[in-house]
């Protein structure tokens, strides 16, 4: 293999809007504002920018994009499948092109109006005939109730609890209430909150659900030998994966062998075979939590620990700071902001910074996932 | 409310007159709807001789073999309670009527592979919400009955006769 993408590019740009439930800027303005506080942050003129890459649901095309912030002549842009699943890919997209000298400063966004615009699934004309036809017409309407289903069977099989899932949502709102830019900040959370909160979906009640957001983010990658010229200290982008496993079908992966082994599996044996290092050597992690359960799946799925382990994993403070392995230290998209996962991915980069609101001691790996539940992505970073 | 008096209002596209949404089937899918209304729970098979594997959803060709020969084998309509949910609002408006209701996943008794996305009611035409969630339970014997929604006869499951 002539080419390795492993450390040889750098996140050396982020920039973010305000998150809010309703910001009065456009979808476009804020990926905009994004963009280019990332690369003010780099420090990179913006008509040097020649590579874009985004995900699907993003309503702002490249082209609107390029010419807004006056880029330059771009030569590689991308957008990934699947919603949520392809944040880290955007990465991953952009440190391939970088590092086969497709493009030379690359721009990954994601801008969102979830928070004051339609929610997709109240459309009835946006549901697809696959798998739609299977599931909408008895009431499994919402990503909610999609992943409520496989919550209840792993429940079930593995005996996890919602005092398990509490831990989750518990951690991550504990790290909001420390980050002042948080949707949560100062907003508190109590057992007696969540066990007597309403249910969205039973067994997932209204704090086993991320929130509804506006706002933006953005970031900068170059060549690991640009970043070294680069305002701020470089993030290297170690190993990057995407995964659609065998026989997946979706959020609604009923139909697979193993439905509780989602597109993490996949992804994972990839991210780690690449890798330098496995999950024991992860200082801070920043899993994908649209729903409470997608974090013990994820464990799971990233080899943090075994099969049917992953809500045990929760207990005794271990997603805390300070424990086994702190999670989601911006308060994810449960408690800081849900844009659509691209804030785990700067937050990541602020851990290996040393500049998050809840900083992990020396941090100087982090991993960084994307929508488990649909086909995923994930990348590495190391200081 | 609607009295009899008032001229009905068509429907939205893809729903029934009361806002439930109706299937919409694609060309792969299709069979499985019109058995349905044949009163057949029926899944497809691969239709090699060799291989003769069940899929669901269904699609062009087999996965293990590859061929593009497929048939739709009758199932028995019985299975299992794999898992659940209880939906609560905000739902679109003709379910938040009936919920909090459920809506099952079934694995089938003749392939346990295959799970179905359904309703467990307490007869055909009852609504999604009329069995008491204390009989909701993992692993719950079902059986398949059809009702008419909106001209589309759909599957829905009742607790198996112990």
């Amino acid at each position: 293999m002539a080419a390795t993408l492993k450390d040889a590019t750098a996140i050396v740009g982020i920039g973010q809007t305000a998150f809010a439930k309703q910001l009065p800027q456009s979808e476009k303005e804020l990926a905009c504002r994004a963009i280019l506080a990332a690369l003010d942050d780099a420090g990179i003129d913006p008509s040097e920018v020649d590579a874009f890459s985004s995900y699907t649901m993003e309503e702002t095309d490249e082209v609107e994009v390029a010419k807004a912030i006056g880029a330059g002549d771009v030569t590689f842009f991308s957008k990934i499948g699947y919603g949520g699943g392809g944040s880290c890919a955007t990465v991953g997209h952009l440190a391939a092109a970088v590092a086969t000298g497709q493009a030379s400063v690359g721009v990954a966004w994601r801008s969102r109006k979830r928070g004051s615009g339609p929610r997709p699934w109240k459309n009835t004309a946006v549901q697809l005939p696959t798998p739609g036809q299977w599931t909408r017409p008895f009431g499994l309407l919402r990503p909610a109730d999609e992943i409520g289903m496989l919550a209840r069977r792993y429940m079930h099989e593995y005996g996890a609890t919602r005092d398990h899932l509490f831990n989750v949502a518990m951690a991550c709102r504990n790290r909001a209430n420390e980050n002042p830019a948080a949707m949560m900040y100062e907003r508190p959370l109590t057992r007696e909150m969540y066990m007597t909160a309403r249910m969205i979906s039973d067994p997932l009640c209204l704090f086993d659900n991320c929130l509804e957001t506006d706002g933006a983010l953005a970031c900068v990658i170059v060549s690991a030998e640009r970043a070294r010229d680069c305002r701020q200290k470089p993030v290297y982008v170690h190993s990057v994966a995407q995964g659609l496993p065998s026989q997946h079908h979706g959020m609604v992966n009923y139909w697979n062998d193993d439905p509780l082994s989602g597109p993490a599996w996949t992804a994972a044996r990839h991210l780690w075979k690449q890798a330098d290092f496995g999950p024991q050597d992860v200082d801070v992690a920043q899993i994908y939590d649209a729903f409470t359960p997608l974090i013990p799946l994820s464990l799971e799925g990233y080899g943090f620990c075994g099969r049917g382990e992953g809500a045990s994993f929760t207990e005794g403070g271990a997603l805390e700071i300070g424990g086994r392995l702190p999670i989601n230290t911006g308060g994810g998209g449960l408690s800081e902001a849900y844009v659509h996962g691209f804030n785990l991915i700067n937050e990541g980069v602020k851990q290996l910074r040393g500049i998050s609101t809840a900083q992990v001691p020396d941090a100087a790996t982090c991993l960084v996932t994307a929508g488990e539940g649909v086909p995923t992505s994930a990348i590495l970073l190391r200081a | 409310m609607q009295t009899t008096s008032t001229p009905a209002t068509p429907a939205a596209p893809g729903t029934t007159p009361d806002e439930l949404l109706l299937p919409v089937p694609d060309e792969d899918g299709a069979p499985f709807w019109e058995y349905a209304a044949q009163g057949e729970l029926r899944v497809q098979a691969c239709a090699a001789p060799a291989c003769g594997k069940l899929r669901f959803p269904p699609r062009p060709c087999c996965p293990h073999c590859r061929s593009f020969d497929s048939e739709w084998r009758l199932m028995s309509g019985r299975g299992r309670i794999w898992s659940y949910v209880r939906p609560h609002p905000p739902l679109l408006p003709a379910y938040a009527a009936q919920a909090p209701y459920n809506v099952i996943l079934v694995e089938l008794a003749d392939a346990p592979q295959i799970r179905l996305v359904g309703n467990l009611v307490t007869s055909p035409d009852a609504p999604l919400d009329s069995v008491d969630p204390a009989r909701l339970r993992i692993g719950a014997r079902v059986q398949v009955v059809f009702t008419e929604t909106g001209g589309t006869p759909v599957p829905r499951w009742v607790l198996e006769k112990s």
